[in-house]
């Protein structure tokens, strides 16, 4: 995934106005890009050629929709762990081979290894958080979400 | 909430993006030997579940100069968590936003809110104003910049499971 901003120009207010539409979400019907054209003032040509490059230049990441994975039964759940920094490199090795280990991120702070534990159940969540406390000989904090309030992020683009 | 072997193969053959043609339910349709109004309605009956969030653009935020990310994180009054929460969530440079059980005495913070910005000051300016929003409800918080992506995998559905 492209890290680095795009050059100011590279998009055009009507590129600008469409990604900020799209956020917002697709019509389900069997002409969508015409839908959108037909709100914006664009030939659906012109709404599909847009987004296409929009795509190729990296300014989208994904469109298409949005699963709720927990909604489809599976498990997650946020992990912490306080690794001394002289074994920063062997506990992320041990812990990163875990196929259950979605993402793992490196933060500044005194607990400074930040994982995800996606799982098929729940039951399997701990086990292997359990199974990493005994790999690495450290306590893995676990912050299972109890509630998750839905989101208002758009990027203004 | 389940979902059945034709809307897995829905969504396994979306998830990497709808095509980009004039009818992209329709094109999906064709692949897996669908009609279109059948795709369609099945992704609108997964809506309504809640099993797709939304079908929309998930702009790069990175690309568009928003390259400043860090964990809030707040001590909430038990009490006052749920409606404040919502309010936190409900910020537009608010991506993630989540109640959590605290892991005393290490970790006494309970609302994780993930915060966007062009750069770390403008996260900074975020926080504050999360802060002001939360006013007394609040006893700490503290904020945790990533400073490396060891992993990331994300969640992929497979077509056969």
């Amino acid at each position: 995934m492209r890290r680095q901003p795009l050059a100011p120009d590279t998009l055009d207010a009507t590129d600008r106005a469409l990604l900020n539409r799209l956020q917002d979400g697709f019509p389900l019907t069997s002409h969508p890009f015409a839908e959108i054209g037909a709100e914006m003032d664009l030939a659906e040509d012109d709404v599909i050629n847009r987004v296409s490059r929009l795509r190729e230049l990296g300014a989208i990441t994904r469109f298409g929709p949005f699963l709720d994975a927990a909604a489809m039964g599976g498990a997650f759940c946020l992990c912490a762990i306080a690794v001394p920094s002289d074994r920063f490199d062997e506990v992320m090795t041990l812990v990163n081979a875990h196929p259950e280990v979605a993402h793992n991120y490196e933060r500044v702070h005194r607990l400074n290894m930040w994982f995800v534990l996606a799982c098929d159940q729940p039951s399997q969540i701990n086990k292997v958080a359990d199974r990493i406390e005994a790999e690495t000989g450290l306590t893995v904090l676990r912050f299972p979400k109890l509630k998750e309030f839905f989101i208002g992020f758009r990027v203004t683009a | 909430m389940s979902i059945d072997a034709t809307d897995r193969k829905i969504l396994a053959a979306t998830q990497a993006g709808l095509p980009l043609v004039a009818a992209p339910y329709a094109e999906v349709a064709g692949w897996l030997g669908l009609d279109e109004a059948e795709v369609i309605s099945r992704l609108d009956a997964m809506l309504s579940r809640g099993v797709i969030r939304r079908i929309a653009v998930a702009p790069n935020h990175y690309a568009l100069g928003v390259v400043a990310n860090g964990m809030s994180v707040w001590d909430v009054d038990d009490t006052h968590a749920e409606t404040l929460g919502a309010q936190v969530g409900a910020l537009d440079f608010v991506s993630h936003c989540y109640l959590r059980p605290r892991a005393l005495p290490d970790w006494p913070y309970n609302l994780f809110a993930m915060l966007h910005g062009t750069d770390r000051n403008a996260v900074e300016t975020h926080r504050t104003a999360v802060r002001d929003l939360l006013g007394d409800a609040c006893r700490s918080d503290d904020i945790l910049y990533s400073s490396r992506i060891l992993k990331k995998t994300g969640m992929r559905l497979s077509e056969g499971a």
